[in-house]
C-alpha cells in the first residue's frame, strides 16, 4: 500500500508561447496604424518644411500663389490664405445646411416614422454614404450647378439686403454657395447616422416618463432627447466639418479657384485647399510640389485637429449615457 | 341574457386612433387650398416654374398645418405638428438628391453602355471619338488590381487591428481605438499626397497600380477595422469563456471560435472597405500614373482606373468624353451597388 499522492501539476499563469506571439503579432499590427498616422505627418512636413522655412508664417496668410524662376532655384510669394479661408467658407456653408436637415430627418426616424419608412431611409442614407465622391463631382456640376445658380440668384434679389446675401457683381457659377450644397449632400449621411446612435441611446426611462406626463413626442424630444443628445450632434457635425475640409474632386468641379480671399458666398469665386493641391500638382515645378505637399500637412492638421474634437465630443455624450 | 352575451360575441376591436373618412376632410381640404394658394402666389409674384411652386408650396403647408392644430389644440400640438412637418420636409430634402443622382447616372449612363466598351481600351481611340470607339477595359482591369492589392494589405492589417481592440484590450487599446478614428478622417487626398512624397519620392518605386494601392488601402484600413470591430463586440463572451474552459489557448480560442462566429461579418466589413475605395478619385491623380493602354503588370508602370477614367472624360469636357465619364460611372456604381447589396444581405442584422 503505497502512500505517496500523485504529484500535483505545477499551475502557473504565464501565457504559453503561442499566446505571447498572438499578442506580439496582433499588438503590434493595432500600432501599425499609430505608425502610419505619424509617417503620413512626417513626411508632408519633412517633404514641405523648405517652403514653411522659407515662407514663414506668411504660407499660412498670404493669399497670392505666385512662383518666380530664376537659375533653377524658384522661389515666390505663396501662401494658401485664401484656399484656406475658402476651405471653412465652404465646410461652413455645408455645415448650416446639412446640420438641420440631418437633425431633423434622425429624429423622424427615431421617433415619428413608422418601421417600413425608418427602413427604407436607412437604405437610402447608407446608399448616399457609399456614393463615389467624382458623382457627386459630376452630379453637382451638371444638375446641381445650373440650378443651383438659379437659387443664389433669387437669394440674391429678394433677401440680398441680408449682408450674407450679397454680391458685388452678379456672377453666381461656381460659387463657395455651390460648393457648400454639394458637401452638405456628402455630409448629411454621416451627420444623420451620427445623430441617431445618440439619440437612440436616450435613456428610456426617461422617455416613457415624459410620455407618462402627459409630454407628446416633440415636448418629449425637447425635454428628454435633445438635452441628451446634443453634445453627440456636435462630435458628427464635427465630423462631417472634417469630411467637408478634405473633400476635394466634389469640390473641384463646382467651385472656382480664385487666389484672393472672398467672403461672399453667392459670388462665384473661392478657394479649396485639397483641390488647388490637385489643380496645381499637373504643371508644378520641385519647389511648387514642395509648397503643395506643406499645403497638403496644414490640411492633414486641419483634419486631425476637428476630428479629435469631434471624437473627444462624442465620447464624453457616451460616457454620460452610461 | 347578459351571460349568453359574454360568452357569444366577441366585440370587434376599436381602434380610436384610426382616423375616421370624416376626420380626414380637414387635412384634405388644407392640402387643396395650399396647392391652390400656391398656385396663385407663383402666378402673382415673378417666381416661375416647379421650382418657384414648390419654395412657396412647402412653407405655405407647414404654416397652415399649424394654423389648423392651433385652432384646434393647445400650442404644445401645433408645435408638434409643426416640427414633424419641417422633419418630413427634411427627409424629403435627403432624398431628393439621391433619387436625382440615380435617375441622372442611369439615364446619361445608359446612353453610353455597349458591349464593346468592355473589350476595347482607348490606345487607338481618343476620348473626343464617338462613343462606339474605345473602351474602358484598361480601367477596369487597373480598378480590378487596385482592389485585390489594397484588399491584401489592409484587411490583415485592418481585422488584427479590430482584434486588438476587441480581444487583448491592451492598456493602449483606446489610444489606438482614437487613432483609427483619426485615420478614418483623413482627407483621401492626403493620402495620395503621403504614398507620393514616401514612395515616390523617397525610393526608386515609380507610380503603378501597387503605389496607387498603398494610398487607398490607408483608406481603407479604418472601416475594415471599425465594421469588424463592430461585429466582433457582438460575439458572446460565452464562446470565448467556453473555449478557454476547455483549455484552448487564447489564440486557438479566437482562431478557432471567435473569427469562423464572425466569419460573414468580417466578409462584410471587407466589401464596406472595398465599396469605400472602389471611387476613389484624388489619392490616384498622384501616384497611379494614368495611361490610356491595357497594363496587365500591377507591379511596373503606370496604370488606369475607372475614376481616373471618368475624371478625364470629364476634365476634357466635351460631349463625347462627358458621355464617356457618365459611362464610366454608371460601371463604377453598378459595381459600388453590388457591394453595398452583398453586404447588406451578409452582414449583421442590427436591431
Amino acid at each position: 500500500m503505497s502512500n505517496t499522492l500523485p504529484v500535483q501539476r505545477k499551475i502557473s499563469t504565464k501565457p504559453r508561447p503561442s499566446d505571447v506571439a498572438f499578442r506580439g503579432i496582433v499588438t503590434s499590427f493595432g500600432f501599425i496604424n499609430l505608425a502610419i498616422l505619424t509617417l503620413i505627418g512626417a513626411f508632408l512636413l519633412f517633404r514641405g518644411f523648405e517652403v514653411f522655412r522659407v515662407e514663414g508664417f506668411s504660407f499660412l496668410t498670404d493669399q497670392r500663389w505666385e512662383l518666380t524662376e530664376e537659375s533653377g532655384v524658384s522661389s515666390g510669394n505663396i501662401g494658401i490664405g485664401a484656399m484656406l479661408v475658402g476651405t471653412l467658407l465652404a465646410a461652413l456653408v455645408a455645415l448650416i445646411v446639412a446640420l438641420p436637415v440631418s437633425v431633423l430627418t434622425a429624429l423622424m426616424l427615431n421617433f415619428y416614422a413608422p418601421i417600413w419608412i425608418r427602413n427604407f431611409f436607412v437604405t437610402v442614407i447608407d446608399l448616399m454614404a457609399a456614393f463615389p465622391s467624382i458623382l457627386f463631382g459630376l452630379w453637382g456640376f451638371f444638375v446641381l450647378m445650373p440650378s443651383a445658380e438659379y437659387w443664389a440668384m433669387l437669394l440674391n434679389r429678394y433677401l440680398g439686403w441680408f449682408p450674407v446675401f450679397q454680391v458685388d457683381q452678379p456672377f453666381f457659377t461656381r460659387s463657395p454657395f455651390i460648393a457648400g450644397l454639394v458637401l452638405a449632400i456628402m455630409i448629411i449621411p454621416i451627420i444623420t447616422s451620427v445623430s441617431r446612435e445618440v439619440f437612440s441611446q436616450a435613456p428610456l426611462d426617461r422617455i416613457q416618463a415624459a410620455y407618462s406626463l402627459g409630454a407628446n413626442k416633440w415636448s418629449m424630444i425637447k425635454a428628454v432627447v435633445l438635452p441628451f443628445g446634443a453634445n453627440g450632434v456636435v462630435g458628427g457635425a464635427m465630423l462631417g466639418l472634417g469630411r467637408a475640409f478634405g473633400e476635394t474632386v466634389a469640390v473641384y468641379t463646382v467651385l472656382n479657384l480664385v487666389y484672393s480671399i472672398n467672403l461672399q458666398v453667392l459670388f462665384g469665386a473661392g478657394g479649396n485647399v485639397a483641390s488647388h493641391i490637385v489643380t496645381r500638382w499637373g504643371e508644378a515645378g520641385e519647389y511648387e510640389v514642395k509648397a503643395l505637399l506643406a499645403a497638403g500637412f496644414v490640411l492633414f492638421l486641419l483634419t486631425l485637429l476637428v476630428n479629435f474634437m469631434a471624437d473627444w465630443v462624442v465620447k464624453r455624450t457616451v460616457r454620460k449615457g452610461r | 341574457m347578459a351571460t349568453t352575451q359574454a360568452i357569444g360575441a366577441i366585440p370587434a376591436p376599436t381602434k380610436p386612433w384610426v382616423k375616421r373618412p370624416l376626420q380626414r376632410v380637414p387635412s384634405l381640404a388644407l392640402g387643396v387650398t395650399a396647392l391652390l394658394l400656391a398656385g396663385l402666389i407663383v402666378e402673382v409674384t415673378p417666381l416661375k416654374g416647379k421650382l418657384g411652386y414648390f419654395i412657396v408650396f412647402v412653407p405655405l403647408v407647414t404654416t397652415l398645418q399649424y394654423l389648423l392644430a392651433r385652432m384646434r389644440a393647445s400650442r404644445k400640438v401645433a408645435e408638434d405638428v409643426l416640427v414633424s412637418s419641417l422633419m418630413w420636409t427634411a427627409a424629403f430634402f435627403v432624398f431628393l438628391p439621391t433619387a436625382s443622382i440615380l435617375a441622372t447616372t442611369v439615364t446619361k449612363g445608359l446612353q453610353g453602355l455597349r458591349f464593346s466598351i468592355f473589350t476595347d481600351t482607348m490606345v487607338s481611340a481618343s476620348f473626343t471619338d464617338p462613343i462606339e470607339m474605345g473602351g474602358l477595359l484598361h480601367a477596369l482591369l487597373g480598378t480590378a488590381y487596385l482592389i485585390l492589392l489594397s484588399v491584401i494589405i489592409s484587411v490583415p492589417l485592418g481585422i488584427l487591428t479590430a482584434l486588438y481592440l476587441t480581444e487583448i484590450k491592451g492598456p493602449g487599446s483606446g489610444f489606438i481605438q482614437f487613432i483609427v478614428q483619426a485615420m478614418s478622417g483623413v482627407p483621401s487626398v492626403i493620402a495620395g499626397l503621403f504614398v507620393f512624397s514616401a514612395v515616390i519620392l523617397t525610393t526608386p518605386i515609380k507610380a503603378s497600380s501597387l503605389t496607387g494601392s498603398f494610398a487607398l488601402a490607408i483608406l481603407m484600413v479604418p472601416t475594415v477595422t471599425r465594421t469588424s470591430q463592430e461585429v466582433l463586440v457582438l460575439i458572446p463572451n460565452d464562446l470565448r469563456e467556453a473555449g478557454l474552459a476547455l483549455g484552448a489557448t487564447q489564440w486557438k480560442t479566437v482562431a478557432l471560435v471567435v473569427v469562423p462566429a464572425a466569419r460573414s461579418g468580417l466578409i462584410t466589413a471587407v466589401i464596406l472597405g472595398v465599396a469605400r475605395i472602389a471611387g476613389e478619385t484624388a489619392p490616384l491623380l498622384f501616384v497611379l500614373g494614368g495611361t490610356d493602354a491595357l497594363n496587365q503588370n500591377p507591379f511596373n508602370g503606370f496604370n488606369s482606373g475607372l475614376p481616373l477614367y471618368i475624371w478625364k472624360g470629364f476634365l476634357i469636357g466635351l460631349p463625347e468624353s462627358v458621355q464617356r465619364a457618365w459611362t464610366g460611372i454608371l460601371v463604377l456604381l453598378i459595381l459600388v451597388l453590388v457591394l453595398f447589396t452583398i453586404a447588406r444581405i451578409f452582414g449583421p442584422k442590427k436591431g
